[in-house]
């Protein structure tokens, strides 16, 4: 009916009218993820810049954070960030690759799924639920059952043994490098399997055919023709590692020092400021913890695009990741 | 000749025994946190946590303020973050495709999807507290809407591409425009998969604790001022579990579970969605 008492011509041009404005909200839309990056990166330099002018180049060199003197320097907090992402590597990036290879080549097809999944849901658990489950399940077992033997066992080796001194605390870099482990192993893990899934069949077949085992299978044809996307996979869990906060704040210690021990508490980046922002008073201090902010948003940055981009390339090959 | 097969076999037994091993590890590592969370969890199941605020150390109380408050920021969030990603993804998949500002856009996206979500805070409390002059649910619904927007570009653009070209191609030859295509055609085909990309962004910010520590805050009593700090479960567990009172500590954990339920339960409904529409979207090719 109002079809026919609107000229043609005005509903050509009302339809050309609501494609524009669509498309403008589109593609405003999606140049606002570029903007979000540009703003977080101004916004965290603006609030951070008091702190960088009075340290300059010291703040990232420093081991002293002392509120009372005004004195921050981020190297300690730096320290613990990067040793205990370090720890969570050590020991999840093995069962990660075990979890795959059992997943791609050995389980029975009918369990591929349900344990996929179940590993898959390790991921959707909140990361305060690590931290409340690390502070009050995992610590004391650590504390009377691995870090007792760790220091007999270890702690009088030359070189290493350093790292293995000093009183069983249960909380401390240690027990964060466990639980960020356990947080960043389905994450490494999926993009292990999407990886290994994607060996060509006639590679695998043709290494079956000349008489390999399956383990040769794995560690000589699956491995080389998924490096990329295996380091790829583990700097994206790293990337995960370096930003995690909450599971580390309940069981990092929260002790701004370097010891050379492993099993003293010490504290994160990320655990500094989710532990003092609130309470930070004085315009130096807040700025610092901004600061903090900042230096850690460039260094996961770095370490997430180059995995992307490792990822990108095999994206392009046909792998779903 | 033969102790050399022998050793390759042994080797191989090892080596997959050691794969199995590790995925044990990994399911009894998911078993035992979830045994821990539902024993410890479920004895502080009461009646009162549905009904009374959160409590000073030692008395009794519950966490309905808590449980208020994060249903309505995750909402407000979702509300914020969602339309927008989604519009972002339209982009992504229709106008934008093959461009290179496509690939930059999804590029970045990809990344901010993995960034440290404290970071965000930071960048809420710079831009939004520090402007408003004090902490605010507002705020807070604002940081975790920021933390959607790159988990729903992912998926939706995933789920837009997934609509085979025909479609768009035989509503065009109608002489459609590309926005009516879209909203007519591709979003009705797309539905249960862009259902499926908010139900997952719902789920990832359902737990966030760290970008609400500083936006939102907490508050000890009953609050639905939008422009004032609010409760939040994420928070009140973090200030519960960490405190040295016993009931505080019990109510920590029932929060938790109360957490964990929401998110598996939302994460196992969008994988029977998704599993669903990929078997119809097999019949529509």
């Amino acid at each position: 009916m109002s079809a026919v008492t609107i000229p043609y011509k005005v509903q050509l041009r009302r339809a050309a009218r609501s494609e524009r404005i669509f498309r403008l909200f589109a593609t405003t839309a999606a140049l606002l993820v570029l903007a979000l990056l540009a703003g977080v990166l101004l916004a965290l330099l603006y609030g951070g810049w008091p702190a960088l002018k009075t340290f300059r180049f010291g703040f990232l060199t420093n081991t002293i954070w002392n509120p009372v003197t005004e004195q921050f320097g981020a190297f300690a907090a730096l320290y613990g960030t990067v040793i205990t992402s370090l720890i969570a590597m050590i020991l999840a990036v093995p069962v990660a690759f075990g979890i795959a290879v059992f997943l791609t080549e050995t389980c029975p097809l009918w369990l591929r799924t349900p344990i996929g999944t179940c590993i898959e849901l390790l991921a959707a658990v909140p990361s305060i639920v690590f931290g409340i489950w690390g502070l009050f399940v995992l610590a004391p077992v650590l504390q009377h059952s691995v870090q007792p033997w760790l220091i007999a066992v270890l702690g009088d080796l030359p070189v290493i043994g350093k790292l293995f001194r000093g009183p069983p605390f249960g909380i401390g870099l240690l027990t964060a490098g466990f639980v960020l482990a356990v947080m960043v192993l389905p994450f490494i893990t999926s993009v292990m399997r999407e990886v290994f899934l994607s060996t060509p069949r006639s590679l695998k077949e043709a290494a079956y055919g000349l008489g390999a085992t399956q383990w040769e299978v794995v560690w000589d044809v699956v491995l080389p023709n998924a490096r990329a996307g295996v380091v790829g996979g583990i700097m994206l869990g790293l990337g995960r590692a370096l930003g995690e906060t909450m599971a580390v704040t309940f069981v990092v210690g929260n002790a701004h020092r370097i010891s050379g021990s492993l099993l003293a508490p010490g504290t994160t980046i990320s655990a500094s400021i989710a532990n003092e922002f609130t309470e930070a008073v004085g315009k130096l201090y807040t700025s610092s913890l901004i600061a903090l902010g900042l230096l850690l948003f460039v260094l996961t940055f770095i370490i997430i695009a180059a995995a992307r981009l490792l990822l990108l390339r095999l994206e392009a090959r046909g792998a779903h990741i | 000749m033969t102790g050399n097969l022998r050793r390759r076999r042994i080797t191989a037994a090892v080596a997959l025994g050691a794969s199995g091993l590790a995925t044990l590890l990994g399911l009894a590592t998911l078993a035992a946190i979830l045994w821990t969370l539902f024993s410890r969890g479920f004895a502080g199941v009461t009646l009162s946590v549905f009904t009374q605020t959160t409590p000073a150390p030692g008395s009794s109380g519950g966490l309905i303020n808590a449980i208020y408050g994060s249903v309505v920021m995750t909402l407000l969030g979702l509300a914020i973050g969602a339309p927008i990603g989604i519009l972002a993804a339209t982009y992504l998949s229709e106008y934008g495709r093959g461009k290179r500002l496509s690939t930059v856009i999804r590029f970045i996206n990809d990344v901010l999807l993995s960034a440290p979500s404290i970071v965000i805070g930071l960048f809420v409390y710079t831009l939004v507290v520090l402007q408003m002059g004090h902490f605010s649910a507002i705020a807070g619904a604002i940081s975790l809407g920021i933390i959607v927007l790159p988990v729903t570009v992912r998926t939706a653009e995933d789920m837009l591409r997934l609509i085979p070209s025909s479609l768009r191609q035989a509503s065009a030859g109608l002489g459609a425009q590309p926005w009516r295509t879209i909203t007519s055609v591709v979003y009705p085909a797309a539905r249960s998969g862009l259902l499926t990309g908010v139900l997952l962004a719902l789920a990832r910010i359902s737990g966030e604790t760290a970008p609400l520590l500083f936006t939102a805050l907490n508050n000890q009593f009953w609050n639905a001022n939008l422009n004032q700090p609010m409760a939040n479960l994420p928070v009140v567990i973090f200030q519960f579990a960490t405190s040295p009172y016993k009931n505080w500590q019990s109510l920590a954990w029932t929060g938790a579970l109360l957490i964990t339920l929401f998110v598996l339960v939302l994460s196992i409904l969008a994988r029977l969605i998704s599993n669903f529409f990929s078997a119809g979207q097999s019949r529509i090719e």
